[in-house]
């Protein structure tokens, strides 16, 4: 048992462990936090798959934006906790912190040192080969973003496009949702 | 114990999307609904990423990047429904989101 299985079982205990007290937690904000830590775990599991980019996607997407947007909601809604008491939530909240944090000292130390165990982790799986990146009409799965970005603008032309478009719809929808309710409101 | 495979990531992808079905189905909240939505389509992007991985082949995480666009688009377009909910009805549970009841 080298130091890779004990990463990925550390890194699927807190990505289990976070979803399960997530679904289990009474107040909406150790819910949230709980959801902090399983989400930075599978960005962990990215990193042993050797995809960076979509671990570095993973954290800034879900953990930085969508969770911060679900803390906002949260606070803007003052909902309580289910008939408990929220003494519990600076523990929950100082536990969810000091587990995030370690988990992205643990990534980025991984990251820096040349002659790490992710040099062990990818002789798990099928070598690498950097230089091209087309093999015949696949696309060949590399660590660099290049690859990402060539993929993204000629297989995938219209799918990224349809997806801006469905993000400006998204907006669009949103804020036609928050305009109609203050106009009743004034009423 | 042997070595970690691509099983053993494959069964972890399984368990994350079964523990946020659960969620989706037991939780009354929509909050924590939309959540555990959230924890269902991060289980498929492990799946999608193991799979590219191991077959040489990119267009898996690529897959992954746009179910990352879609998933924010969908937690936005959410959270302003809960909101617009919370502003007619004064609660975020399920049970009281039946607007086209009585």
């Amino acid at each position: 048992m080298n130091f890779v299985d004990l990463l990925f079982l550390g890194f699927a205990t807190l990505a289990l462990g976070g979803g399960i007290l997530m679904i289990f937690s009474r107040h909406p904000v150790s819910a949230a936090l709980f959801m902090i830590i399983s989400m930075v775990s599978v960005a962990g599991l990215f990193v042993l798959l050797e995809a960076f980019f979509l671990a570095i996607l993973q954290v800034l997407v879900y953990a930085g934006a969508v969770m911060v947007l679900f803390l906002f909601i949260i606070m803007l809604l003052d909902v309580g906790p289910e008939g408990a008491k929220s003494s519990r939530l600076k523990l929950v909240s100082g536990f969810a912190g000091v587990a995030c944090f370690s988990i992205l000292i643990v990534l980025s130390l991984l990251l820096v040192f040349d002659s790490s165990p992710i040099s062990q982790a990818s002789t798990l799986w099928p070598a690498l080969d950097q230089n091209s990146l087309v093999n015949g009409e696949n696309l060949v799965f590399s660590t660099r973003v290049k690859s990402f970005g060539f993929g993204l603008f000629t297989k995938y032309m219209l799918p990224i496009q349809v997806a801006g478009f469905l993000l400006l719809a998204a907006m669009v929808g949103v804020i036609i949702l928050s305009k109609k309710v203050i106009r009743e409101e004034k009423v | 114990m042997e070595s970690i495979t691509p099983q053993h990531f494959l069964i972890l992808a399984f368990l994350l999307f079964g523990v946020g079905f659960l969620g989706v189905v037991i939780r009354r909240n929509l909050l924590l609904v939309l959540m555990s939505l959230e924890l269902m389509l991060n289980g498929v992007n492990v799946a999608l990423v193991t799979f590219s991985r191991t077959g040489q082949n990119l267009d898996g995480s690529l897959f992954v990047f746009f179910i990352m666009t879609v998933a924010a688009a969908e937690v936005a377009v959410g959270l302003a429904l809960l909101v617009a909910l919370y502003k007619k009805r004064r609660s975020i549970f399920s049970e009281d989101a039946g607007l086209l009841q009585n």
